[in-house]
């Protein structure tokens, strides 16, 4: 059994498409119209047939509140993996992403935490 | 509140997490949770955290403050203090900065 599909609830398919290709890197794999939505995923230009991430639509009643309590702990909806997290904050911090959290070695892994700007905070972790 | 105080600084986990909001303030729960966790090999749970941390709220030591929907917590030394004024500095009127 493989991870085929994760997904993340954004607020804007059209703005999240935006952030998660021209600015995280990511690449478009799917486009299917589903009345209002669409059926979007990414994936890694690095492994172009590996898990595709989905940008749901949060319009559902449920998500507001749990996106919410998640964002004000600080808690990631999700994480990428990163060759060196401090090159991609520099990266990423050049491009006007804002961060909760700054690279921190924490033992095995470097972490840090930012705002994808459609409701979610995504981690990105190296090991070292 | 000096009662709180040495309440509060008794617990060695709340020291770490004192000690860890000295070396970068404006942590999340999140990000302390990790700290404690992957730096000093203290798994907790993230409510047992928060209990520590309203420990240190109840005593001034921690300010929490929110920006927009997150929420950061800061050390606040000032009640330390009242401890230098109170043996260190007995000349000195005790809550001048």
């Amino acid at each position: 059994m493989k991870i085929h599909l994760s997904s993340v609830f954004v607020d804007d398919q059209d703005k999240a498409l935006r952030f998660y290709t021209d600015v995280l890197g990511f690449v478009k794999k799917t486009e299917v119209p589903l009345g209002e939505d669409r059926w979007l995923t990414v994936v890694s230009p690095e492994n172009p047939d590996g898990t595709e991430l989905l940008l749901e639509p949060a319009g559902h009643p449920a998500v507001r509140p749990f996106r919410e309590a998640l964002a004000k702990d600080g808690i990631p909806a999700t994480a990428f993996a990163v060759d060196d997290v401090h090159a991609e904050f520099d990266r990423l911090r050049g491009l006007g992403v804002r961060f909760t959290q700054e690279p921190l070695e924490m033992g095995p892994v470097t972490t840090a935490v930012l705002d994808d700007t459609c409701g979610n905070l995504i981690q990105i972790v190296h090991h070292s | 509140m000096a009662d709180e105080l040495f309440k509060a600084l008794a617990d060695p986990t709340r020291r770490k997490i004192l000690d860890e909001l000295a070396e970068s303030p404006g942590q999340t729960l999140f990000e302390i949770c990790s700290r404690l966790t992957m730096k000093h090999r203290l798994g907790m749970s993230r409510q047992a955290v928060s209990q520590h941390l309203a420990v240190l709220e109840a005593a001034g030591l921690v300010e929490s403050r929110r920006e927009g929907r997150y929420k950061f917590h800061d050390l606040n030394t000032e009640p330390l203090e009242h401890i230098v004024n109170r043996w260190l500095r007995p000349d000195e009127p005790e809550g001048t900065p």
